[in-house]
């Protein structure tokens, strides 16, 4: 039921706590308030309206309401408006029992706020405070559901934490179609986990995190690494430089009071700065190398295939999401040499740092600590992948979210609204408009098209701008003409979408030559590390927006007239898809056999 | 003459089969084939006086019958017409010798119409279904009748729901009917949860001809092709007569496609619970049946406008079902000429705890608690007091003393604090701890929570936990006010039936029965004497030899004397075993 499509409907009327409305014919009775500025609290419903996610299993049982002639009490999030309802939300029985219900739910949870990583954030907490609890009536030694903790290396899972919201199993099951999450148990004992209570590692889990985005509890949060942050800024022998991604900018300043969409890049450089890294570097700058790499070789496979070469793959696959990554080593065993070989920017970055500026410093590779700040979590477990170590170093040594980055510049007590703009360093913080896009899904794409028309046409982009490319709907397709020779693309984000196309593919039903796949709603900007949206989808909108603004403001917006990364090619790696680009840049994918 | 042996599963678990076995040997040593034959039937119902055999045609009607006494049987009875008088029902209070059921107190006052071929038919022979007037309801509205006139029969009947929720099934029927789609179904709930409870699976195991031919009947009536029978595990027997009645049907070709030449298309499958009371409730027995997780959803929608697989679904209960081919060949004033005005036509009750007559009964609704617990039932045994009736299940309430002259129906039981439910109808004494049977009923109901609601999950567990720190002896008064607070939240909040009603026995209990609380709480007293932590050993001093027996045989040491001393037992830890009572030869052991 998404409550934007009865706008056109039958229209009825509802009285709301003694007021008279008008809603159309199909609106829930939580809507319907909502719509009114009537706040009707609750902890399981969850509908991110303009992503098309919705969570309602009317399980809580906090948003119940009295509704006249209705012996028991109706939860307001999965009953319809009917003509001439009435409905009180806040009279003494109804809050009577929120507060009963929510007691029960707080009888069954630890108390650890103090120290609970999601302390200041918990729906759960919040609401106990909204209403007021001050005691938990329950025999002494009531029984609590606990269960073994599980230390993933991109998020945590404490179940004893968990009030049976289900967001996590719809987003992981419905939305993701992962599967790692689902109901277990019966009764008291019953909780979400992944099959046989196995680990995430040795499940299905991708590390999207969108668990962790969703969850209203401490139940299931990021891998914290702030203290390995701390110790590596405190360690006087190690050189340690950051970078940052793209949907950071966009999004860190809500943690701050901003309003969603509020870009903070100058000031978030600075907090860097005065956090004590050596160097603060762009990712960015990685993004538009990454396009040099995977466009080149979208240009080679087009090529090859306009040539009529019937063995080259295509469609080419977009691979810098790393959740992606892990989702199709699981699924698509079979179809492992077609996405691009080209690293994440994430990685690239890293192999350029510790490989080139290592060199450009004078120093050892173990002697340069690199961090990143993603808006990712399933970066965390990107980085400590084989495959991205040298002699066991890796490339990127760890990677922080945009909280975490937060709560580190909070923990410093710098005062973010008042930091004056700062610059990134260089060689490896100059980037284009081309590069910040990828934050948002469509953006990547948006990116390698933008260069592979110059190289491919050889002619220059009168119009930058492939709104074509651009919006939020799960799937979207788009034809570019590139001077006569028409290049079909795809779109994908949520894993959902990307498997509705990748089963496409596998069956040879689709005749896309690039395919772009994000795993989070939204893109990157929706990523787990961001701040939490609370169910609000018009945050991840807002950030959306933002993106598309910054790239609008910058002077270079194709990744090819970055003069940095001209230089890098003309002092280092000789040219895309050369022999050191593939060693430093590029990358295989394994089979994974969880599913 | 046919010799109806009950092949009910109390009476075989008495060794009916046995019987039957015996008796058909019998007839076989003295050639008398062609005069006698054995007949295994569904349940009579007396399930107290089991094993049942019945001699038709003069009605003799023998009650626990043996193995050996095959071989009287047939060589008085059969052989010469002399009736077996030992074996013959002796009434309680007149102790004459009953021959024919129709006679028994017990009998009496049933009408049996759900049960109208249990006893009677050999439920493995659909012949035997048919001679008895099988399948022609069925014929009936296929050839003579619109679905929408059908409906209107059972409409007019008055017949409601008989799975608990009484809602009236014409109606529900017809609403089905009216939802188009390209498929719909017609759903049999023969999940029977409730503990005790065995109504539906002497219907299914007696007459499992009566549901196919009434899930035909619906599928006619609202348009679907397709019956599914969700029948839980527990039920082998059940399943197994089900099973070889389709199979006879299709023989027959009264399943599958143009059944009886008109062109209506049906045929039935089943689907195995799993051992969830919660997959009673019609939703989550749906998504069972969908592969998903057993839970309920939120109604609406109903199922009957998206049910399996988001199609129209219509599900009635076994006993509802077997009622409708009766309504359709006898007609709608008939079956609505018997009960109250809002509840029509008969219910089958399982009759079970103190009560002398143990088993199935079916009377009209109406009837009252004191005719069925005292008459049918034959009154409470030992000769002690009664205490309370049970009605519903772990749904329903306690009825008392002054709740006796209620007319049983749908409404007056809910007025009266209790429910119908599907039938189940405990009989208590005066050595029942009310606060323990509403501890008891709550031990089911935290087990078979799905978990998905938070009141029903959390909450069952603490008003639970919360009984059991009572019948420990350390509850308080403020406690019993909790379970009251607590109880009606969970019923104005719990998302399905199961926490709707989870709380009732506690409730009705605290409303009936405060006293007996308040002596758990106050005077740490079960005045019951059931609740063990309650009991109170002590030892008179004055009997007490100083022996030692006692000491020596507690096996926590909470007895403390010098030999030859009197000794004394410590209550804090006293763990209420009673070792010490059995040991001590002088009787100086006192338990309160």
């Amino acid at each position: 039921m998404f409550n934007n499509v009865f706008s056109v409907m039958e229209k009825i009327k509802i009285t709301i706590d003694k007021k008279e409305i008008e809603v159309a014919k199909g609106t829930t009775i939580y809507q319907a308030a909502k719509d009114n500025g009537i706040h009707i609290p609750t902890l399981c419903y969850l509908n991110l309206d303009h992503l098309k996610i919705e969570n309602r299993p009317g399980g809580c049982r906090v948003c119940v309401v009295e509704v006249e002639g209705r012996k028991n009490l109706a939860p307001s999030c999965s009953t319809e408006c009917t003509n001439g309802m009435v409905v009180k939300t806040h009279t003494v029985r109804v809050l009577n029992a929120r507060k009963t219900v929510l007691e029960l739910i707080l009888s069954d949870h630890p108390k650890d706020c103090l120290i609970c990583s999601s302390s200041g954030q918990c729906d759960l907490q919040k609401l106990s405070q909204t209403l007021g609890i001050r005691e938990i009536h329950a025999v002494e030694n009531a029984a609590v559901s606990t269960y073994r903790k599980d230390v993933s290396p991109a998020l945590k899972r404490d179940m004893d934490k968990c009030i049976m919201c289900r967001r996590c199993e719809t987003i992981c099951n419905t939305v993701q179609t992962v599967g790692a999450l689902s109901a277990i148990n019966r009764g008291f004992m019953s909780v979400v986990a992944p099959a046989f209570e196995q680990d995430l590692i040795d499940s299905p889990c991708t590390f999207c995190g969108q668990c962790v985005a969703v969850c209203p509890t401490g139940a299931l949060t990021p891998f914290d690494d702030t203290g390995r942050v701390i110790r590596a800024l405190s360690d006087p022998t190690k050189t340690v430089i950051v970078q940052t991604a793209p949907a950071v900018r966009a999004a860190l300043g809500e943690e701050f009071g901003m309003e969603p969409g509020t870009l903070v890049t100058g000031k978030m450089v600075a907090a860097l700065r005065t956090l004590g890294f050596d160097k603060v570097f762009d990712t960015d700058f990685a993004a538009d190398l990454t396009i040099m790499e995977e466009g080149t070789e979208l240009l080679g496979r087009i090529s090859k295939f306009l040539e009529g070469d019937k063995n080259v793959k295509l469609p080419i696959l977009t691979s810098c999401c790393p959740a992606w990554v892990n989702f199709f080593e699981n699924n698509y065993q079979d179809m492992l040499d077609v996405p691009s070989t080209a690293r994440s920017p994430q990685q690239m970055f890293g192999s350029i740092a510790k490989n080139y500026y290592t060199q450009l410093l004078g120093i050892k590779r173990e002697d340069l600590v690199v961090v990143s700040v993603m808006p990712c979590l399933a970066k965390k477990y990107e980085c400590q992948r084989e495959e991205f170590k040298t002699n066991g170093n890796p490339d990127v040594d760890f990677s922080i979210s945009t909280r975490e980055l937060a709560s580190l510049i909070k923990a410093a007590n710098i005062d973010f609204n008042a930091l004056e703009d700062d610059d990134y360093d260089s060689p490896l913080g100059e980037s284009t408009g081309a590069a910040v896009i990828f934050g948002a899904t469509g953006g990547v794409i948006e990116a390698a098209v933008r260069t592979a028309y110059e190289l491919f046409t050889k002619k220059k982009l009168e119009k930058i701008d492939f709104t074509e490319l651009r919006g939020l709907e799960g799937i979207r397709t788009a034809s570019i003409d590139f001077n006569g020779t028409m290049i079909n693309i795809g779109i994908a984000h949520q894993l959902g979408n990307a498997r509705k196309l990748l089963d496409g593919i596998r069956a040879g039903l689709y005749n896309f030559h690039a395919i772009e796949i994000m795993a989070c709603p939204g893109g990157c900007i929706g990523g787990a590390g961001q701040p939490l949206h609370h169910g609000n989808s018009d945050v991840i909108k807002a950030r959306f927006d933002a993106i598309y603004r910054e790239d609008a403001g910058k002077k270079i917006r194709k990744s090819h007239e970055n003069p940095y990364i001209v230089k890098l090619y003309e002092e280092y790696l000789g040219h895309p898809l050369s022999e050191k680009a593939h060693h430093l840049l590029h990358t295989h994918y394994f089979e994974k056999n969880k599913n | 003459m046919h010799l109806l042996v009950c092949g009910g599963t109390g009476c075989r678990a008495s060794q009916s089969e046995r019987i039957a076995g015996n008796l058909k040997e019998e007839i076989k040593n003295l050639g008398l084939e062609n005069e006698a034959q054995v007949v295994i039937t569904g349940c009579f119902g007396f399930c107290e006086k089991g094993p049942i055999v019945k001699i038709v045609p003069d009605n003799t009607f023998y009650t626990q019958v043996k193995p050996e006494d095959c071989k009287e049987i047939i060589s008085e009875h059969v052989l010469k017409g002399r009736k077996v008088t030992r074996l013959l029902y002796e009434d309680p209070s007149t102790k004459e010798h009953i021959s024919d059921s129709k006679h028994m107190g017990f009998y009496q006052k049933q009408i049996r119409i759900a049960l109208r071929n249990c006893g009677f038919i050999n439920p493995e022979n659909i012949d035997e279904y048919i001679a008895r007037d099988g399948y022609a309801a069925l014929g009936k509205a296929l050839t003579e009748m619109t679905p929408q006139q059908v409906i209107d029969q059972i409409k007019k009947s008055g017949l409601r729901g008989r799975g608990g929720g009484g809602f009236p099934t014409g109606l529900k029927w017809e609403i089905a009917a009216g939802n188009k789609a390209d498929q719909k179904y017609v759903v049999c709930n023969a999940d029977e949860g409730d503990p005790g409870a065995f109504m539906d699976r002497s219907i299914l195991e007696g007459d499992p001809h009566s549901i196919i031919e009434a899930m035909a009947i619906c599928g006619y009536c609202i348009g679907a092709t397709k019956g599914i029978v969700y029948i839980r595990a527990e039920y082998p027997l059940a399943i197994q007569r089900l099973k070889i009645a389709a199979r006879q049907c299709r023989e027959y070709g009264l399943l599958g496609a143009d059944i009886m030449g008109s062109g209506f298309d049906f045929d039935i499958e089943l689907r195995y619970g799993a051992g969830a009371f919660v997959c009673g409730e019609e939703t989550a027995l749906i998504h069972s049946m969908e592969g998903l997780r057993g839970e309920p959803t939120v109604k609406p929608p109903f199922p009957a406008q998206s049910g399996y697989m988001g199609k129209p679904t219509n599900v009635n209960n076994v006993e509802t079902f077997a009622n409708v081919p009766a309504i359709l060949l006898k007609g709608a004033e008939w079956f609505s000429s018997i009960g109250t005005e809002k509840s029509k036509g008969t219910k089958v009750f399982a009759l079970a705890g103190k009560i002398n007559n143990v088993g199935l009964i079916e009377v009209p609704m109406g009837t009252t608690l004191r005719e069925v617990i005292f008459e049918i039932g034959g009154g409470i045994k030992d000769g002690k007091k009664f205490k309370a009736v049970q009605t519903g299940g772990p749904s329903g309430g306690c009825l008392t003393e002054k709740h006796l002259d209620t007319p049983i129906d749908f409404d007056n039981l809910i007025a009266a604090g209790s429910m119908m439910g599907s039938g189940g109808m405990i009989v208590m004494d005066e050595d029942d701890c009310m606060v323990s049977v509403a501890k008891f009923y709550l031990e089911f109901t935290v087990d078979e929570s799905c978990g998905k609601c938070a009141p029903c999950r959390v909450g069952n567990k603490r008003l639970h936990e919360m009984l059991e720190k009572i019948c420990s002896g350390k509850g308080t008064i403020e406690d019993v006010e909790y379970l009251k607070n607590l109880g009606a939240v969970i019923k104005d909040t719990a998302l399905c039936g199961l926490g709707q009603t989870s709380p009732n026995p506690v409730l009705s209990t605290i409303e009936h029965f405060y006293d007996e609380y308040k002596a758990h709480v106050t005077e740490r007293i079960c005045p019951a004497g059931q609740c063990k932590a309650l009991k109170l050993y002590t030892i008179l001093a004055d009997k007490c030899t100083g022996c030692t027996a006692c000491s020596r045989s507690c096996p926590v040491g909470a007895i403390s004397g010098e030999k030859r001393q009197p000794h004394v037992i410590d209550a804090d830890k006293c763990i209420r075993c009673g070792a010490c009572y059995d040991k001590c030869k002088f009787t100086a052991i006192h338990v309160q």
